[in-house]
């Protein structure tokens, strides 16, 4: 009873005591941290540190790596950037962040909601819907779906033939747009949402006021709009960006990264190293490396949204 | 003016409506293939519908075992997740340290690591503790993986809890955890609630990290087996595969609808994430 007792804050003295307080009472406030924080060091910071190991060594399931793992320096490094497909899947994800995340998912997701505003509430329901129910699915069942959309006998090429255009099978003609078309699919519903959310709290009255001055609906939405939910597109492009870094399941169910290596983005490239073919070693570089791109976009995000916040 | 409007009003809809239809084609696939015995790849409303796929695919093997291991799998780290998040959540939303801010940054910046990045050492972790291959260890990792955003959302939803009302029942004696218990949980149910479904949307349809940790059939979550099932034989009934799918999805349909109906779903949520 004690030690709560002096865990509670005293109300009287909340603002003046709260450093002359014993430094046991903070530890004790503390203390509900504790389970979280635990799990996230043995399962989080203890396997990205382990990363940071064994990315320097020559660690491997079979071979003379497995028998006795030494230091390698910067040999996986020096192996990955001199790899011709190791330098193909970080192109690869690049290119499938940039159409997927940051050009598909962010402008397809903000134009939706923008839209919204100024529709009917039946096709506002119907198209809500629609996109939502996309991205409820779980990622293998949207994988097969979408195999099946661009597939040689699939949905797509039977509306192409309609209009009278050449079909193919996409997952082989152009795989990385296709997987890139296929995480838009799924993936949009997430920024739709952001941006309703933050547009229903800007203003009617700025806007409104805008247009009385002679503003047009494109000056208004680039100079007014915008700037207004600026946060939100910040926060919404560091989520979507991160979260298409890493993503595996739906790339590997629709191509298995290929024909050849043609979708085979730094997950994917990663995984065949590591358990493929076992290299550990190698296989912890890459991930050291995909890491390093998280947080560099991660950086970019948050110098950003501190730059607005000033 | 007024016409101008109209016709800008005509046209989003318009745009909306040929978006919506792109967005449901790949759905109406796999609604009309379903019922269809003899199922293509294609867009097709079946000539004779039937629920043959749907029998076909309702045993053990296919269905049963790999939605309850996704039951117990998802809905138990979901729940380790919930816990963790609250009793974290709580002493950074009512006691101001110098320790909040850099913690809840480390944990903004953990919501975003890739975790296809991890896994090769989470893999290796594994190995080393003896716990590949078990359901217990699968469900602690799951549960750290959505920690950072369970607790980012818990603590959002938490600061929306006065926190007046427990300096009362501190005077009264309280003590945190009681009045976290009895007063603060009450009052944010529907946030708990949409963390809670939320987390368990996500692990339902994680394909990842049950593909790494898990080995024996009779473990694989439905996430898993769906794909191992349909990928071994060749070329796949799509009727049947269209089934399956639908089966499995359910589960998630079903919160989804319970969260926006009861709680304003999503939308919580855009409005918990925009910082």
């Amino acid at each position: 009873m004690t030690t709560s007792a002096t865990a509670v804050p005293v109300p009287a003295g909340r603002k003046a005591g709260r450093n002359g307080r014993p430094r046991g009472a903070n530890f004790v406030k503390m203390m509900p941290l504790a389970p979280a924080i635990g799990l996230m060091l043995v399962f989080l910071a203890g396997p990205i540190l382990y990363c940071v190991y064994a990315a320097f060594t020559n660690m491997a399931l079979t071979g003379t790596g497995a028998a006795n793992v030494k230091f390698v320096g910067l040999d996986n490094f020096r192996k990955a950037f001199g790899s011709s497909a190791f330098t193909n899947s970080i192109w690869l994800t690049l290119v499938f962040t940039l159409i997927s995340a940051i050009i598909g998912q962010n402008t397809l997701g903000l134009g939706l909601a923008l839209l919204m505003r100024r529709s009917h509430r039946l096709v506002r329901n119907f198209v809500g819907t629609a996109v939502i129910g996309a991205w409820v699915l779980p990622e293998i069942v949207a994988a097969y779906l979408l195999s099946a959309f661009f597939n040689d006998d699939g949905t797509l090429n039977v509306i192409l033939h309609k209009v009278g255009l050449p079909g193919q099978d996409w997952l082989y003609a152009a795989p990385i747009i296709a997987v890139s078309i296929a995480n838009i699919w799924r993936g949009t519903a997430f920024s739709m949402l952001v941006y309703s959310a933050a547009l229903s709290e800007v203003p009617k009255e700025i806007e409104e006021s805008a247009e009385m001055d002679g503003a047009g609906g494109w000056r208004r939405l680039v100079f007014v709009t915008v700037p207004m939910i600026s946060r939100a597109i910040m926060t919404n492009l560091m989520l979507i960006t991160l979260q298409t870094l890493s993503v595996f399941g739906l790339i590997y169910a629709m191509t298995r990264g290929g024909p050849g290596t043609k979708s085979q983005t730094l997950p994917l490239y990663m995984y065949e190293q590591a358990f493929s073919f076992s290299q550990i070693g190698y296989g912890t570089a890459i991930a050291l490396v995909m890491l390093a791109i998280g947080a560099v976009f991660s950086l970019i995000y948050l110098r950003g949204l501190n730059s607005e916040a000033a | 003016m007024i016409a101008r409007d109209r016709i800008s009003k005509l046209t989003a809809n318009l745009i909306l409506l040929a978006l919506g239809i792109l967005f449901v084609l790949p759905l109406l696939w796999v609604l009309f293939a379903s019922v269809n015995r003899t199922a293509g790849l294609r867009v097709e409303l079946p000539t004779s519908p039937t629920f043959a796929n749907f029998k076909a695919v309702l045993n053990t093997t296919t269905t049963y075992r790999p939605v309850l291991n996704g039951l117990v799998l998802c809905g138990g780290a979901a729940l380790l997740t919930m816990v963790c998040a609250v009793l974290a959540a709580y002493p950074l939303s009512r006691f101001k340290t110098k320790f909040n801010r850099p913690f809840l940054l480390t944990v903004l910046f953990c919501t975003g690591l890739p975790i296809t990045a991890v896994m090769v050492p989470v893999y290796g972790l594994f190995v080393q503790l003896n716990l590949v291959d078990t359901l217990g260890g699968t469900i602690m990792f799951m549960a750290t993986s959505s920690l950072p955003f369970a607790i980012w959302l818990t603590k959002t939803f938490m600061d929306g809890v006065p926190i007046s009302l427990e300096e009362a029942a501190w005077v009264d004696g309280a003590s945190n955890m009681k009045a976290l218990r009895r007063i603060v949980l009450p009052l944010m149910w529907p946030g708990i609630a949409v963390v809670l479904i939320f987390t368990f949307i996500g692990m339902w349809g994680n394909f990842f990290v049950p593909f790494m940790l898990l080995l024996s059939p009779e473990r694989l979550p439905a996430s898993v087996s769906i794909f191992t099932f349909f990928g071994q034989y060749g070329e796949p009934n799509y009727g049947q595969l269209a089934a399956y799918s639908l089966i499995y999805t359910t589960p998630v349909l079903l919160l989804y609808l319970l969260l926006s109906r009861k709680l304003g779903g999503a939308f919580a949520l855009g409005g918990a994430i925009k910082g």
